[in-house]
């Protein structure tokens, strides 16, 4: 078990873009939670609920439009560009696209030297000694350091993101959907490989995904997002035994199993109509339009408050 | 159970030109349809699910595209690799349709949504204008588009992705084909409109009683809707079977490995996922055993110089793999393989 | 379905296959997460793919042909470009004058050879001129954004709404007709179309995850633009450089034969052209072989820049 201490405290987190002249996009909308260090937290959700910006916000890579990201106290969107530097070696980011997201005229061996050039951590054949060493972490072969990204195939492009990542030996790691791009038989290898450096360097991880299986498996605790709010908060295993939300109900029975009796016998809870736009979102809670249960009182916005022990849901009609 | 075959493949080969080489990207596969079943073809990207229903539909790109000379689709009795462009027209679309993965790009976005589902009408079943916008009216009630009288008049844009899909479908399913071919039909898609989309095309190939070829890469999607399943790996075809059977005595190293390495819901978190090491073979100078003895934890010599020979498990129940040879080392394999085979092996 | 049986399918063919290929190896000493492709850069595998397409590869013998020629040309005549012979006026191609002589008997191929010289040379400086400019305001709109960019953007649509001739007379008559002046002139309004170029080609990589990615790891502003924004550019820029390189030197071509270009003794081809021009009538030559130089260098140029964009595309990558 991960001891509780906090890493990082997220606290009433806004990001809103400007689209119109009068058109705002909530992307996040007043989202709070805190992930210690060492564990994993799950956020899973639709696209366009906010779950990337969220990310990225806390990372720094968005600045905030309110609230604020306490990294081991600080808040990060408060650091001039020298503490800035320093929070980067402690804060990393594995993103989605294998393809976009390694520099196509750089050779592997310069793409995780990146962090090491930057800060200056190792110069010379120390240097290339811990690019061998890198490349040995994330199971690629040596030989590996003077090829090109389009040599290789997306799961091993993803291994060479996270050998990047890893080269400033960073205590926390957002995973912006490292695997949804991958094929079902190389997603395993990827999931093992991050469950792994996570046993051995202490790594947090900020695990963003729309797969709720895979959420479940590598998630100590899970959010569940709504255009741009937080919905419901809780154990992954509380959230899959017992679910509270509406929403998080719907989008649990609708996962379909791989398992053609299971689901056979399966009720799905259908929600009707699709995610609303989160430009000009209205006032009250998000998913009222579509929600069964909701009444009157949905108009306004339901607070995420704790019904059980770590448990937290924002709804009305949760007693 | 014994419907007829509406799709035949025999044989088919589909290799590609490219500047590297000749990829092979189907190397010889059978399968078949038959009338009122849901066949899912799953695999992982590049395995050739995707070029196989294209050259069902004769919509590979060409010259780069090559079918093998002994190839054959056969439909309604006829061999569709001998038809000419405008024969084929005359299928595409009244015969067989085809949805693809991406409901973005695959409605013209300056046409309005009636006059598209109105176009197949009027062209495969010469229908009057009049008849084919009542028509076309019905085909978006049937696909569950809510005020459906006024997004006739809308042009796709004012459609969300998961609208758009249904109207592919509607687009799709106008001239009542016999068959449809669904291309990932929801990988652009959000898991509760999956759900919303799965259960449309399940009702309505109750309704309509149409063959389905469902090319998917998600075992959940083949799970819930599929009555027979054709694992495909490296342009071959490695096992074929009831979902069930499938599923459930899966016979197949590749098929069994598949299915262990997700995640269920109640998969423990301390256990470690099942992970196949490594990636499927290049086709353009493909293996010359079967192509997944490299990633193979069972395999054997012969594995990797000769191509496995067919095993029928069950009428319906069919692989190639070596491991069901008489000689073949059966020490330690997974309950599943030697169900129903240990007894008769003897 | 009641029979679950396990039947195998005997080998139809008498070949027997000996136990020991049945000896269980697993995935020991077999790895096909190889590519079997050997490992190339970038620019090794463009110069690959250039050098399979003829009519490329035609257009750099061309114009590796054509700049021997206007270099070594003079020397293997022997002959000035100045030098008047009034004994040979006129003269029409012979063995002796390889292009015949002009109306004041200067030989007229060491003349092509000198002008081209010059045309060139105000490609060059022209191109290279817009290339600096172009890419740095491009690279600095791109990436500022904001009011800079607006400002730089507005800078562009007034300077590129500016009557192009109009802007050159007026600096022949403020600096002169010179080599230099006209490359000022030709340069001051062209970058506009390369700024708007780079910049969007910037805001567009500016979006990838790999950007942000070095980003995230502490990246300065510099070391964005030095190591990750422009050797994504770069491929694009240079089928703008080569594709621009023969517009400027028909746009020499063009002020020197309305007289606005190169002033006498100095020659370009446009100088020659109009100069030949008056005598078409008479002795088509003296139009027709730097007519003919100005074609051909133009035409390499363009076969080398649709090689280059051909050999660039990503999307044939394979």
């Amino acid at each position: 078990m991960p001891n509780k201490e906090v890493l990082l405290q997220v606290k009433n987190l806004k990001k809103y873009f400007k689209v119109g002249r009068k058109e705002i996009l909530k992307a996040v909308d007043d989202v709070s939670f805190d992930i210690y260090r060492g564990e994993t937290l799950g956020l899973v959700g639709e696209s366009g609920c906010g779950k990337t910006t969220c990310g990225k916000t806390v990372l720094g890579l968005y600045d905030a439009t309110g609230g604020e990201v306490l990294f081991d106290g600080t808040n990060i969107h408060q650091l001039n560009t020298r503490e800035k530097k320093e929070f980067t070696k402690r804060a990393q980011i594995i993103f989605q696209d294998p393809y976009s997201s390694l520099n196509q005229r750089m050779t592997v061996g310069d793409i995780i030297g990146e962090g090491i050039d930057i800060h200056r951590l190792y110069r010379g054949q120390e240097r290339q000694d811990k690019i061998y060493e890198l490349l040995d972490t994330v199971g690629l072969n040596p030989g590996h350091i003077f090829r090109f990204p389009h040599e290789f195939s997306g799961g091993q492009r993803q291994r060479i993101g996270i050998a990047r990542a890893l080269a400033v030996e960073p205590d926390f790691i957002v995973c912006d959907e490292p695997i949804s791009a991958l094929d079902v038989s190389v997603q395993a290898q990827i999931v093992n490989l991050l469950t792994e450096l996570q046993e051995t360097k202490g790594l947090a991880y900020l695990f963003i995904a729309h797969d709720l299986s895979m959420i479940k498996y590598i998630s100590d605790r899970v959010g569940v997002m709504y255009l741009g709010t937080l919905v419901e908060f809780t154990r992954s295993d509380q959230l899959y035994k017992k679910p509270l939300h509406p929403y998080t109900k719907a989008l649990l029975s609708a996962i379909p199993i791989p398992d053609p009796i299971v689901e056979r016998r399966k009720e799905t809870i259908p929600i009707e109509g699709e995610i609303a736009s989160p430009i000009n979102p209205e006032p009250g809670c998000r998913f009222a339009s579509r929600c069964e249960l909701a009444q009157e009182i949905c108009r306004n916005k339901p607070p995420l408050r704790e019904v059980a022990d770590q448990h937290l849901v924002a709804c009305h009609m949760v007693r | 159970m014994s419907a007829q075959r509406i799709i035949d493949i025999k044989n088919l080969t589909v290799s590609f030109n490219t500047y590297t080489g000749t990829l092979q990207a189907v190397r010889g596969i059978d399968l078949h349809l038959k009338q009122g079943e849901v066949l899912a073809i799953v695999g992982e990207s590049g395995c050739g699910k995707t070029v196989t229903a294209k050259a069902v539909m004769r919509l590979l790109p060409t010259p780069q595209a090559v079918i093998g000379n002994d190839s054959e689709i056969t439909f309604a009795g006829k061999n569709l690799l001998s038809f000419t462009e405008s024969e084929m027209a005359k299928i595409r679309g009244k015969e067989i349709s085809m949805i693809f993965q991406d409901p973005m790009t695959s409605l013209n976005p300056t046409m309005k949504i009636g006059e598209q589902i109105a176009e197949s009408l009027i062209i495969h079943q010469n229908q009057s204008r009049q008849q084919a916008n009542s028509q076309a009216l019905a085909m978006l009630e049937l696909v569950k588009i809510p005020n459906a009288r006024r997004r006739l008049k809308q042009y796709p844009f004012e459609f969300s992705g998961g609208m758009r899909q249904r109207v592919m479908i509607a687009i799709a399913l106008a001239c009542n084909p016999k068959v449809l071919i669904a291309d990932e039909p929801t990988t652009a898609l959000d898991v509760t409109i999956q759900v919303q989309i799965m259960n449309l095309i399940k009702d309505l190939q109750q309704k309509l009683n149409q063959g389905i070829i469902l090319i998917t890469h998600d075992l959940g999607v083949v799970a819930s809707v599929a009555d027979r399943v054709v694992v495909m790996y490296a342009g071959k075809i490695v096992e074929e079977g009831t979902v069930d059977e499938i599923f459930y005595q899966p016979k197949h190293p590749y098929t069994f490995a598949l299915l262990k390495s997700i995640p269920k819901l109640n998969t423990n978190n301390q256990e470690k996922l099942y992970s196949l090491a490594g990636t499927p073979p290049e086709l353009i100078n493909p293996p010359l055993g079967c192509p997944f003895a490299a990633r193979c934890e069972f395999g054997m010599k012969v594995c990797r110089v000769k191509y496995p020979v067919i095993v029928n498990f069950t009428d319906s129940h069919q692989g190639y793999c070596w491991l069901y040879h008489e000689k073949a080392d059966r020490t330690g394999l997974p309950v599943q393989f030697l169900q129903g085979v240990e007894s008769s092996a003897q | 379905m009641s029979n679950l049986k396990g039947k195998l399918e005997r080998l139809e063919n008498s070949e027997v296959l000996s136990d020991d290929l049945f000896t269980r190896v697993g995935t020991a000493g077999l790895s096909s997460e190889q590519k079997n492709q050997p490992s190339i850069t970038y620019w090794a595998d463009v110069w690959r793919r250039f050098r399979k397409n003829k009519m490329a590869l035609l257009g750099l013998i061309i114009l590796t042909l054509v700049v021997l020629t206007i270099i070594l040309g003079p020397i293997i005549s022997g002959k000035d470009y100045q030098y008047m012979d009034s004994s040979v006026k006129k003269l029409g191609p012979n063995s002796q004058y390889w292009f015949g002589t002009d109306d004041m008997g200067r030989d007229l191929f060491t003349r092509v050879c000198v002008g081209g010289r010059i045309s060139i040379l105000i490609g060059f400086c022209c191109t290279f001129v817009m290339f600096i400019i172009g890419s740095s305001l491009g690279t600095i709109a791109g990436l500022k954004g904001g009011w800079v960019d607006n400002l730089i953007m507005r800078v562009c649509e007034f300077i590129g709404n500016l009557p192009y001739l109009i802007i050159v007379v007026i600096l022949a008559v403020v600096m002169g007709r010179s080599v230099f002046s006209l490359v000022f002139a030709m340069s001051l309004t062209s970058w506009v179309g390369t700024t708007r170029m780079v910049r969007g080609q910037v805001l567009q990589i500016r979006q990838q995850d790999f950007i942000q990615a070095a980003t995230a790891l502490g990246a300065d502003p510099k070391r964005i633009i030095l190591r990750h924004l422009l050797p994504n550019t770069l491929g694009i820029i240079m089928v703008t450089i080569t594709m621009s390189v023969p517009g400027f030197i028909f746009g020499e071509a063009f002020l020197s034969y309305i007289g606005l270009g190169i002033r006498p003794p100095q020659t370009s081809w446009g100088a020659l052209a109009s100069a030949g021009q008056q005598r078409l009538m008479f002795y088509p030559h003296e139009l027709f072989f730097p007519c003919l130089m100005l074609v051909i260098t133009i035409l390499a140029f363009h076969l080398i820049g649709d090689g280059l964009s051909d050999a660039l595309d990503p999307k044939l990558r394979k």
